[in-house]
């Protein structure tokens, strides 16, 4: 295990080179003119004759497609608003009603505990078509169909953010609990100073996982949206119209951008995480 | 006990009352009312007012699409959780294994995650498309061109797209177990003679058990999600052999089938509940 094997390194490099070419086409197709999009993809995203063809590098790189598409098309700037205010406040209520209960399930000693994170975890696995329709009616009956709370609201609820994040408090380290509950510090007090500054890997992880999560919605915002002006971006891209297919990949690196950097910034934690809350239950 | 640790214990459960109320109140209303709701509608008539015993699971299990769709989730799930179970592992134990570049395979491997469904639906077009990108491949080669998505290839790009997209964050969870083997156990067997091979089955599986379940878990939460791709690539009625679960429960949403889709869902869920109990299970035993 401790020698580095060329054979190891070479299996490693073949496995990441789809991820490789997946970014490189999206990021140079991006920087190509609309024309040359239309004449490379055209016959599949148009009825055009003959079929796709794909180049290295776009023949005049030109970040027109991107400008054009932030500027003179209001449509997509409205749905990439409707997309960051589905998402940012959705992911930031997760943490803000999560944290405490993921705490309280970590740390704290009260009847009932192993039962109600037991529900959780049972709650975080049903996939969304199992509650639609019951969702469809709750919603509705708190008269939030087509308003952007019925995207926010059941995905601020969401029970796999307390997982992580629960997981994420088990490592901190029961004598320092002790030894603050000592000097008379309470629980609040105990939570606030060492619970969240400890628990920060696992409460970014979970930022990061929910917002990937809801920058991706599809289900939520076809199913409880009706108005075509709350649509978010993830919906957009697929009906993009023929007469702006040149701008499928200026798009398509618009809404790559945001995910990628929230990614790149929180990734450290993000693996912190992630690793925190594959470790046994203690 | 005490009086004063009675005193503690309380004061302990109202805090961690506060520090649950929001939580709890909101899981009731947004996730918990929902699947009650769900549970007493599959009983019932389409719009929720008689009760139907079990009409509607005869209804469900009665029905081919249904069939077609479970079959195919479960095909899914059968084949692509052992990959990439399996594919994770291995390339957990390759980056343990190199010295220099770790940290941006780690990255490449992550990556995928962060990729957009919308732009990997896109992708899918121009590769799969019946002018796309492996058509033209095809032609190249004398063959003729094929619309892959309409085609049973369709379920093997599915298991591709969740493979590449998962098993990166499986592998974090691999890298988190392996990291938590007691490297003493390898020296010990290393001065016993045994071989890498060896090594691997005695000390680091077993050691792996609750990892595997827990990534499992995971794992299986993450494999509907594949839908997202699938639906804005395909639409509502892809080629049968990926047309899943989450394709008829939206299909019996948009019919206002609801009697059918609340029975169906509470069959799905009970199969979910039962795979979970049992893996929870099987990873508690050696802790």
């Amino acid at each position: 295990m401790k020698r580095s094997s060329p054979v190891a390194f070479a299996l490693l490099a073949l496995a990441a080179l789809p991820t490789l070419w997946v970014l490189w086409f999206l990021i140079s197709g991006a920087l190509a003119p609309e024309d040359e999009i239309l004449a490379l993809y055209g016959p599949v995203l148009t009825e055009a004759e003959g079929t796709a063809r794909w180049t290295l590098l776009p023949s005049w790189p030109t970040l027109r497609p991107v400008v054009r598409l932030l500027l003179d098309t209001p449509e997509f700037f409205a749905m990439f608003w409707n997309s960051c205010e589905q998402s940012f406040p959705q992911a930031a209520g997760q943490i803000l009603v999560g944290a405490p209960a993921a705490w309280a399930l970590s740390r704290l000693r009260f009847p009932g505990r192993k039962f109600l994170f037991a529900v959780y975890m049972a709650l975080m696995v049903l996939p969304f078509q199992v509650t639609m329709v019951a969702h469809y009616i709750v919603l509705s009956r708190l008269s939030l169909i087509d308003t952007v709370w019925a995207v926010i609201l059941p995905g601020v609820f969401s029970t796999f953010p307390v997982f992580i994040m629960k997981k994420g408090f088990d490592a901190v380290p029961h004598a320092l609990l002790e030894s603050a509950a000592l000097d008379g510090a309470g629980h609040a007090c105990i939570f606030f100073r060492i619970g969240l500054p400890l628990g920060v890997p696992g409460i970014l992880s979970a930022f990061v996982l929910g917002f990937l999560e809801a920058w991706n919605a599809i289900e939520q915002p076809m199913v409880f949206l009706e108005s075509a002006r709350l649509r978010p971006l993830s919906l957009y891209l697929t009906d993009i119209s023929a007469a702006d297919a040149g701008l499928a990949l200026a798009a398509s690196l618009l809404m790559l951008a945001p995910a990628m950097l929230i990614f790149l910034f929180g990734q450290k934690y993000l693996e912190l995480g992630i690793q925190a809350s594959g470790l046994k239950d203690v | 006990m005490t009086f004063r640790s009675i005193l503690r214990n309380s004061s302990e459960t109202r805090a961690a009352a506060c520090f649950l109320a929001p939580s709890v109140c909101g899981v009731i209303l947004f996730v918990l009312w929902p699947v009650c709701e769900t549970v007493r509608r599959s009983f019932t008539d389409a719009r929720g007012a008689s009760f139907q015993g079990l009409a509607n699971y005869e209804s469900v299990l009665g029905n081919s699409a249904f069939r077609l769709a479970a079959a195919n989730t479960a095909r899914f799930l059968c084949i692509c959780m052992p990959l990439l179970l399996a594919g994770s592992l291995a390339l957990a134990l390759l980056v343990r294994a190199v010295r220099r570049g770790a940290r941006t395979f780690r990255t490449l491997y992550l990556l995928p995650m962060a990729v957009p469904v919308a732009s990997i639906a896109f992708l899918w077009n121009v590769l799969f498309h019946e002018n796309g990108l492996c058509s033209r491949v095809l032609q190249a080669c004398g063959a003729q061109p094929v619309d892959f998505m309409g085609t049973g290839a369709a379920f093997w790009v599915l298991i591709g797209t969740y493979l590449w997209k998962n098993s990166g964050y499986d592998m974090i969870l691999w890298i988190a177990g392996l990291d938590g083997i007691d490297p003493g156990y390898y020296e010990a067997a290393a001065v016993d003679g045994a071989g890498t091979w060896q090594m691997f089955r005695r000390i680091t599986l077993p050691a792996l058990r609750s990892t595997l379940c827990l990534t499992a878990v995971l794992s299986l939460i993450n494999s509907f999600k594949v839908f997202r791709e699938a639906y804005l690539v395909a639409g509502a009625h892809p080629h049968e052999s990926m047309y899943l679960l989450q394709h008829l429960f939206n299909n019996w949403f948009e019919a206002l089938d609801m009697g059918r889709l609340t029975a169906a869902a509470v069959l799905l869920a009970l199969a979910l509940l039962i795979v979970l109990a049992i893996l929870l299970r099987l990873g508690r035993e050696d802790a």
